[in-house]
């Protein structure tokens, strides 16, 4: 009994010592997850080189990043995410310490502060009409020492002090269909000139008064071809334009105030030449750059407006603006193609034969064409002019080039993902070199001799610090092969470039990538766009040997009729094993639950014309598609038209194609929203690799609940019409949010409930048998957040024990939704304080660990939040028997506990999605979250109660163990002794 | 008359209690004046009292015995109420020691008897209060088994692990991809 107590007083102790805590401790950021940062394609981008310290390039991007990089390692410095609906339109240095961005249309101009990043002023500029926007800082005029910068947005053309960001000036220009294309100032001038087409034919100059604003002269000229708006201006009074057939160059000439046109047609320039014509946009001075056909033509301009065909080059290539860099001179740089390689050349503008610079490197296949070109010169320390380019390839990588090397590269198309799938990583293979293991012995034995130091507390600080590192850098993480414990994975992650990227789960390294369209480009399909990935192949049980491959899907343009593109990559090599142009567009990718016997998904792709077809194309998958075949369905949601279609397959798609892959389909049933009341605005279902331990929820006092669980199951949020814009567009009276739940088989409705006075957006988020949804009550000024829970009627009464021990019950019989279950359904509603991005919910190998529901908040991080919280049977009192049960007590709102941050301290910049993986070990989740930023780490929901903590004190068992061991053999040998002298009295 | 085969080696013992009556079976002769007869043939009558007494004695320890674990059941019971009706270690322990007592018991029914074992004494009175008794204690411990929850007996211990139904219908879909 004794013995009892003090086993039981031990473990008392050790638990009341073992501080159990969701949170991290500060030494193991980094231990499990990574964090990346990236910018997004670039778009402009303005060096600053002045004088000596810390060299940086400025640069806006596609994703609305403004950041600051450092030239020399291409390291981020500072960089500002503008959100989704603030796109950058020109960004420009002033004063030579402030960046000055233009973004949302012309709107809002925001000088930075370019050492530090920190936001200097913002102006709010205002226009009556939405415009083309630019921005031009003038250099050479200067009111006490400030320079004005000229913004043309929303039909106004403002003055704004660079200092401060004042208005000085404000000049409307926009009349009937007038646009302006360009903004500048002449040098060593008061006047600022502002040329545009007003309609297609009429071309408007305006000559404004830099001090005041002034309209000085206003000129208009009507050329009766019409214009095709695109134009590139030559000199400070000069453009050359395309006219509205493409073939006409039309110089005009604006000096003095009169307008004058010239007419030159191209093919008098260019011989062959049949193609259309279009404007490179580059900058230059005295030429512009043509693209006809698959050539690049640079016109030049002589004296007396003659134009002449400088110099012809083959397409694909990229020219920069140029870069007045001494005495007047000015160059730019061209970029060509060559095998392997990238030719850079930099050119005076008025020598073409005389290169200031001519490398070849080496490029990467996988980079795909030059895309944008920027350069900025230095000089060298023989005081010669050097030249560094910054070039934009087309998978969105940003490089910067200098002395014939790659100084540095960024991955930038990683800022933009579009889909994402996992894989698993090869098995590993028996056998290690016997080198690498006597190579890494000493170093084994060194490490683990710190680690045995750190345990036993004699570590000193600078050892703590090895020790940290080598966690960090643990060569375990990183391998390249599966893990006991599945935490070892590849992530293959799309970007909008069309390249996929494999990413390792340990470090987030890159293991390969491949630009898809490389490839695929064609005759017929010139530029395919990516939009999805499918896991093709997963390869476990049989066909151990193939390698796994996924299925990427694309379209020949961007109508949604576009014929479809698919490629198939294998993930262990990075190599496409084939691509297909297929003749039918895809509107929906439906993956069967079926593999064939090399484990091949089955797919159906469906048409625009909802003619389905199936792939793989073998007969062994349409045998094995004909077995399932009337028990498959599919529907649309045709969100325009607020209507929701369910359709069965038939057989025979046309009956003049002989296709025996392709099905028509039925219509069966749809379900059409009321257009005046209701709009859908967002849908969920349920993740296809989702695995349910159990049916059945136990509940206080040993009762149970079945739960109605269907794969089958749609969610739909609708709202009013007039509540589907902004939060404000409507008031509570006229706003109200409805929630459906339908059967996607049947189309029957199982539930609808209406949230009076509610606003989207609506995030919504599916698993297991219910669905947790977030949107804004317009009364109570608050997010809510909602929790529905569907429950089998049905089974209810398969409560007799007796039956249920011998098996004699229908609960693992199939169910068909034609049986019309009967269902019960308990909600809940709670506040909630954030808003929120994105939803997602923690997924396991076997679905026993209880969830967590991962929320992308506003402020781009990563909240865990249990589903306890979220369960409709929450009351205010629960009764002894739920308390044990673990139901928490009702409160209004959701609680947000600082620690359970998945991110931590870190932010997803610009957070767009975030996709959990489960690992083999059941109680651990991985989890991915992308926007701008990536970032990736484990979580377990219910504590690692399936594995030792990485805290876990290794050193306390081994002493036990051995102390235990001791005790043994002294008990042993005192025993023996004892025995003898008790033998020999 | 065992002794001398457990230890080996042993050459030669002496049995100072040896009272067989035949001569022959030794080869050492008697000592001189020593008759080899019944020693307690002259009073047969006190002894058969004296096996009455041991008799009855050995049937009213039997009894004793065989109401000890009633004690024990008590004892038992009170340590049960001690213990709560909440899933803990002590609790475990206690129900598991309240099993295992009566099977260990009952495992021993014959051996807890054997010292008063005879041919007068009627030992299965006794045994079968003994078992009895045990038999209780177990059903004590199995009913505090069930009030711990840890018995099977209800519906929801047979479905918590009940994989969900195979569904006949499979359908996918959705928005456009875009």
């Amino acid at each position: 009994m004794a013995m009892v107590i003090r086993v039981f007083l031990l473990l008392l102790f050790i638990f009341f010592y073992a501080k159990h805590s969701f949170a991290l401790y500060e030494d193991q950021v980094g231990l499990m997850d990574w964090h990346q940062q990236y910018i997004g394609k670039v778009k402009h981008a303005v060096f600053h080189t002045q004088k000596a310290g810390r060299k940086r390039v400025v640069v806006s991007t596609e994703e609305n990043v403004i950041a600051s990089l450092d030239l020399r390692r291409g390291a981020i410095f500072w960089r500002h995410i503008l959100g989704g609906n603030d796109i950058v339109d020109e960004i420009d240095i002033a004063l030579g310490k402030y960046v000055i961005s233009l973004s949302s249309e012309g709107s809002l101009l925001r000088a930075w502060n370019l050492p530090d990043g920190q936001m200097v002023w913002e102006s709010f500029l205002q226009g009556p009409t939405p415009s083309k926007s630019l921005l031009f800082i003038s250099t050479n005029f200067k009111v006490d020492k400030d320079n004005i910068i000229l913004v043309f947005g929303k039909g106004c053309l403002h003055a704004v002090s660079s200092v401060d960001g004042e208005i000085l000036w404000r000049k409307e220009l926009a009349t009937e269909s007038l646009e302006i294309q360009q903004v500048f100032q002449p040098l060593d001038s008061d006047i600022i000139y502002a040329i545009g087409f007003v309609g297609s034919s009429q071309f408007d100059t305006y000559q404004i008064d830099a001090k005041n604003g002034e309209l000085l002269k206003h000129r208009s000229a009507v050329f009766p071809g019409g214009f095709s708006r695109e134009f590139a201006s030559v000199s400070s009074d000069m453009l050359l334009a395309l006219d509205a057939t493409r073939s006409i160059l039309v110089s005009i000439n604006f000096r003095d105030g009169e307008t004058r046109f010239h007419q030159t047609y191209i093919s008098d320039l260019v011989e062959d030449s049949f193609g259309t014509a279009t404007i490179f946009p580059s900058k230059l001075t005295g030429k512009i750059a043509i693209k006809i056909n698959s050539y690049i033509v640079f016109i030049g301009v002589t004296g007396d407006n003659k134009l002449e065909v400088v110099e012809k080059i083959d397409y694909p290539a990229a020219i920069s603006d140029a870069l007045p860099f001494s005495e007047g001179r000015q160059a730019f740089a061209l970029v060509q193609h060559g095998e392997n390689k990238i030719h850079l050349m930099v050119k005076l503008d008025n020598d073409w034969r005389s290169n200031l610079l001519d490398e070849s490197i080496e490029m990467d296949h996988q980079r795909g064409l030059v895309q944008k070109v920027f350069i900025n010169c230095y000089i060298r320390t023989d005081r010669s002019y050097g030249f560094r380019a910054l070039i934009v390839m087309e998978d969105h990588s940003l490089l910067l080039l200098q002395q014939g090397e790659i100084v540095w590269s960024r991955e930038d198309g990683l800022a933009s993902v579009i889909d994402m799938t996992t894989s698993e990583l090869p098995v590993e293979k028996d056998g290690v070199s016997v080198a690498k293991v006597e190579h890494s012995l000493f170093e084994w034995l060194k490490g683990h001799m710190l680690k045995l130091k750190g345990t036993l507390m004699l570590a000193s600080p600078e050892d703590i610090v090895i020790i940290q590192g080598m966690r960090l850098k643990s060569s375990e993480k990183s391998k390249m092969t599966r893990d006991h414990n599945g935490f070892r994975k590849l992530l293959i992650v799309l970007t909008r470039a069309g390249k996929l990227f494999a990413l390792h789960t340990g470090d987030g390294r890159v293991v390969w990538s491949f630009l898809l369209p490389s490839l695929c480009r064609s005759e017929t399909c010139e530029y395919p766009t990516w939009l999805s990935i499918y896991q093709w192949q997963v390869p476990h049980h049989h066909a151990m040997d193939e390698n796994p491959s996924v299925l990427v899907v694309g379209r020949c343009g961007l109508s949604s009729d576009a014929p479809g593109v698919l490629s198939f990559v294998d993930i262990y090599t990075g190599k496409e094993l084939k691509s297909m142009n297929i003749a039918h567009s895809i509107a929906q990718v439906i993956p069967l639950p079926f593999t064939d016997s090399t484990e091949q998904r089955l797919h159906l792709l469906v048409d625009a014309d909802k003619h389905a077809y199936l792939y793989p194309r073998t007969p062994e998958a349409i045998n094995m598609f004909q077995r399932q075949f009337p028990n498959v369905y599919w529907f649309s949601i045709e969100a325009e038209n607020d209507i929701i279609r369910g359709h069965a397959l038939q057989r025979n798609c046309m009956p003049e194609v002989e296709d025996e892959y392709c099905f028509n389909t039925r219509f069966l049933w749809s379900i059409i929203f009321p257009s005046e009341s209701e709009k859908i605005i967002s849908t969920a279902t349920r993740k296809l690799n989702e695995v349910v331990h159990t049916q059945a929820k136990v509940i206080a006092d040993q009762d149970a609940m079945y739960k109605y669980i269907s794969k089958n199951l749609l969610f739909v949020a609708t709202v009013a019409p007039k509540a589907a814009g902004e939060i404000g567009s409507a008031t509570p009276e006229e706003s109200w949010l409805v929630v459906y739940l339908i059967d996607t088989v049947t189309g029957r409705v199982m539930h609808r409930v209406t949230h009076l006075g509610s606003h989207g957006p609506v995030h919504a988020v599916f698993s297991e048998n219910w669905v947790v949804y977030h949107y804004f009550n317009l009364r109570a000024h608050r997010y809510e957040m909602s929790v529905i829970e569907i429950y089998d009627q049905s089974r209810a009464d398969n409560k007799d024990v007796l039956k249920l021990v011998l098996g004699k019950h229908n609960l693992s019989a199939p169910i068909s939704s034609y049986s019309r279950p009967e269902v019960t359904v308990k909600s809940q509603t709670y506040f909630f304080t954030h808003s929120v991005k994105t939803m997602a919910v923690t997924s396991t190998a076997k679905g026993i660990t209880s969830k967590q529901l991962l929320i992308g908040t506003i402020g781009d991080q990563v909240l865990a939040l249990d589903k306890r919280f979220l369960d409709p049977r929450r009351s205010i009192n629960p009764t002894q028997s739920e308390k044990e049960e673990g139901i928490i007590p009702l409160t209004d709102s959701l609680p947000i506990i600082p620690q359970s941050y998945v991110t931590h301290s870190l932010q997803v910049e610009g957070l767009r999605g975030i996709v959990t993986i489960p690992a083999k070990l059941e109680s651990t989740t991985l989890v991915f979250a992308y926007g701008v930023d990536l970032f990736f780490t484990r979580i377990a929901p219910s504590r690692t109660y399936d594995s030792l903590t990485e805290d876990f004190s290794y050193a306390l068992l081994l002493i036990t163990i051995v102390a235990l061991i001791g005790a043994i053999f002294v008990t042993w040998v005192l025993s023996v002794r004892k025995e003898l002298s008790e033998k020999w009295r | 008359m065992e002794k001398g085969k457990g230890v080996v080696g042993r050459r030669w013992a002496i049995d100072f209690t040896d009272n067989s009556t035949a001569p022959s079976s030794r080869d050492i002769p008697d000592p001189l004046g020593f008759t080899r007869a019944s020693p307690d043939q002259d009073d047969s009558t006190l002894s058969r009292q004296k096996k009455d007494a041991e008799a009855n004695w050995k049937s009213q320890k039997a009894w004793e015995v065989a109401q000890a674990p009633f004690k024990n059941l008590l004892m038992m019971g009170f340590m049960m109420w001690m213990a709560g009706s909440t899933v803990h270690l002590f609790s475990i322990g206690i129900t598991f020691s309240a099993l295992w007592q009566p099977i260990s018991a009952l495992q021993g029914v014959g051996k807890v008897f054997e010292p008063y074992k005879d041919k007068k004494v009627d030992t299965l009175g006794p045994k079968l209060l003994f078992i009895a008794l045990n038999l209780a204690g177990l059903a004590l411990g199995v009913w505090k088994l069930n009030t711990l929850g840890l018995l099977p007996t209800h519906a929801s211990d047979w479905v918590s692990s009940l994989s969900p139904a195979q569904e006949v219908e499979y359908s996918g879909g959705g928005l456009p991809i875009r």
